[in-house]
């Protein structure tokens, strides 16, 4: 189960008792594109890079990323703004996308894939010949 | 305090009106469960207290965490700094465009004084985290009691 409102805090336990997990939420996620390629830039506070999964099956990619639950023994959540759980989210990918050579990096809870175009799919400049 | 609500609601029941009562209810709970004292801003903090301390943690991913600027006076804590916008500079077009890039200051107010030459700030995978020991002359302080004969 996925949700968006990370930023509504539950009271600890509820999700888990729900779905035995902790909670799942659907990272904020930056995609642009340059003439040669498409960046998708992925928030995934918590992960490095053994904790994402990056796969891409038959045009759809799907992002996760594993966050260990806070624990500080000794100490108890008492303010709450943000709540800690997993992260999933998927994107079509269209066939102008070199899926081979597929570039993913992970720094600082933030990952970077980058989708280098096909050829076909690059802008071509066209010269205009003075006559 | 019960009675004249059901009263009330015996002379004009409407189908679906339990429902949004449950819901008013539940909102009511849940409000009163977690502090909204603070208006929440960016980032979103989360305070965890201990006895002799207490740890802030706050999702900052992709910051420079040089650039962030952590101050303590009395109780209260204040966090500063910028989020960067992340595309390059030049022929770039936005698909999607949801992580915010924001200067932010925050200031939170902790449960007690903080000394504060020996708060310490940590920041790995996106999440900073800021220690803050209680001030000594703020612990709470054991008595011991005398029994005279």
């Amino acid at each position: 189960m996925a949700t968006d409102d990370k930023n509504v805090p539950e009271p600890q336990g509820a999700e888990a008792e729900r779905s035995g997990r902790a909670a799942t939420f659907i990272p904020p996620v930056d995609i642009y594109e340059t003439e040669h390629e498409a960046v998708l830039v992925v928030d995934l506070p918590g992960c490095d890079e053994g904790a994402v999964d990056v796969r891409l099956e038959e045009g759809v990619l799907t992002i996760a990323g594993r966050v260990e639950p806070d624990d500080f023994p000794g100490h108890q959540l008492t303010y709450s703004e943000y709540r800690v759980g997993d992260f999933e989210r998927s994107f079509t990918v269209s066939d102008l996308v070199n899926t081979a050579e597929v570039q993913a990096a992970v720094k600082d809870g933030v990952l970077r894939l980058a989708l280098p175009k096909v050829e076909a799919a690059k802008p071509r400049k066209i010269e205009v010949k003075v006559t | 305090m019960l009675w004249p609500r059901r009263m009330r609601e015996f002379w004009s029941w409407q189908p679906g009106e339990d429902m949004r009562r449950l819901q008013r209810d539940m909102n009511r709970m849940f409000s009163g469960l977690w502090p909204t004292t603070a208006r929440r801003g960016f980032p979103a903090v989360n305070v965890w207290a201990g006895r002799d301390d207490a740890i802030v943690t706050a999702e900052l991913p992709g910051i420079d965490p040089a650039a962030l600027d952590i101050s303590v006076v009395g109780d209260t804590l204040t966090i500063a700094g910028e989020r960067k916008p992340d595309a390059p500079e030049g022929n770039v077009a936005f698909q999607r465009n949801e992580r915010e890039a924001t200067t932010f200051v925050r200031k939170l107010q902790l449960p007690f004084r903080v000394e504060p030459d020996t708060v310490e700030a940590t920041y790995a995978r996106g999440i900073l985290r800021i220690n803050l020991p209680r001030l000594e002359a703020d612990k709470p302080k054991q008595i011991a009691v005398k029994a005279s004969h």
